[in-house]
């Protein structure tokens, strides 16, 4: 009977993961993130607020990655505190400097082209529509 | 203060009260679940339920699938709320031509995938827990965009 799948969705880890993936796109749009011309204002070095907005991110993301495992053996609904370990090799290098040109381009990341769909902003669906492209392109070309 | 108004233009509050709510979804999905929240692998994991591709079949996709695209929904509702309450209701628009929209999308897809982690991924969850690649990632995706986003601005100038 025991499920050794970390992953398994139960309604309340479900209900979890909707309400953290709300607080994540309410505070992208509160954060004008969802605007590709705020994002190219930083790129452009006009305006640094993005800087805020990750370091804020990443900040709380780090008492929760450090603490909770020290403070909580596992996670309030079960399961496990799980990692996901980065490696420096060079797909990812090679990944993150294309990434980095088409951000530049058109100032439109993962979260905020999902975002999108919420805010109305469906200019943003070529975007979207775009990085679901680029997302099959990488997966029907992947070695491993 | 002129420093401030010089590098936050428009204000600096909504930036860190905003980064701060991403973080807390972070913080919450790893509290209750103890999964680790970036946002471009969903492209990869949603791709599982149509293509039998052995690279879509991999068991960090398949068995993550659900969860990310829960979590999709949950940043699509979370936008959707803040439209609602502080934006007054009416949809957004950008100005950013569709061109550089798609090209830089698939480009963003592609990239993010290959080199396993976006803004999110690399940028808070990979810095939050303090991971050197991940910090590597950043400065060459923050360099790359840095010199496309200039470029452009002086090519149309």
């Amino acid at each position: 009977m025991k499920n050794l799948n970390p992953h398994t969705l139960s309604l309340p880890k479900a209900l979890v993961t909707l309400v953290a993936g709300a607080l994540f796109g309410f505070g992208l749009s509160l954060a004008t993130m969802v605007q590709p011309e705020v994002v190219l204002s930083f790129l452009r070095f006009q305006d640094w607020g993005l800087m805020l907005v990750m370091g804020g991110a990443a900040g709380l993301a780090m008492l929760a990655y450090k603490g909770f495992p020290r403070w909580l053996g596992r996670p309030l609904l079960g399961g496990q505190f799980l990692t996901q370990p980065a490696s420096w090799n060079r797909q990812t290098v090679i990944g993150s400097a294309i990434f980095g040109i088409g951000w530049g381009l058109s100032g439109v990341c993962p979260g905020p082209a999902i975002a999108a769909l919420g805010t109305g902003n469906t200019d943003i669906l070529w975007a979207l529509g775009g990085i679901v492209l680029g997302g099959l392109a990488h997966g029907l070309t992947a070695r491993d | 203060m002129t420093l401030i108004n010089t590098l936050f233009p428009l204000g600096w509050q909504h930036y860190l009260l905003g980064g701060l709510t991403i973080g807390a979804g972070v913080a919450l999905l790893y509290l209750f679940n103890g999964w680790v929240g970036g946002m471009s692998s969903v492209f990869s994991s949603s791709w599982s339920f149509v293509s039998k591709r052995a690279f879509f079949q991999q068991d960090r996709f398949v068995s993550t699938r659900n969860w990310r695209l829960v979590y999709a929904l949950g940043v699509v509702l979370g936008a959707l709320v803040w439209r609602f309450t502080l934006a007054g209701g009416e949809a957004q628009h950008t100005s950013v031509p569709a061109w550089q929209l798609l090209v830089g999308g698939f480009l963003v897809g592609y990239g993010a995938r290959l080199g396993n982690g976006c803004t999110s991924g690399h940028g808070i969850c990979g810095l939050g827990s303090l991971q050197l690649p991940s910090l590597g990632a950043v400065l060459t995706f923050m360099a790359t965009a840095f010199m496309t986003a200039n470029l452009m601005a002086w090519s149309l100038a």
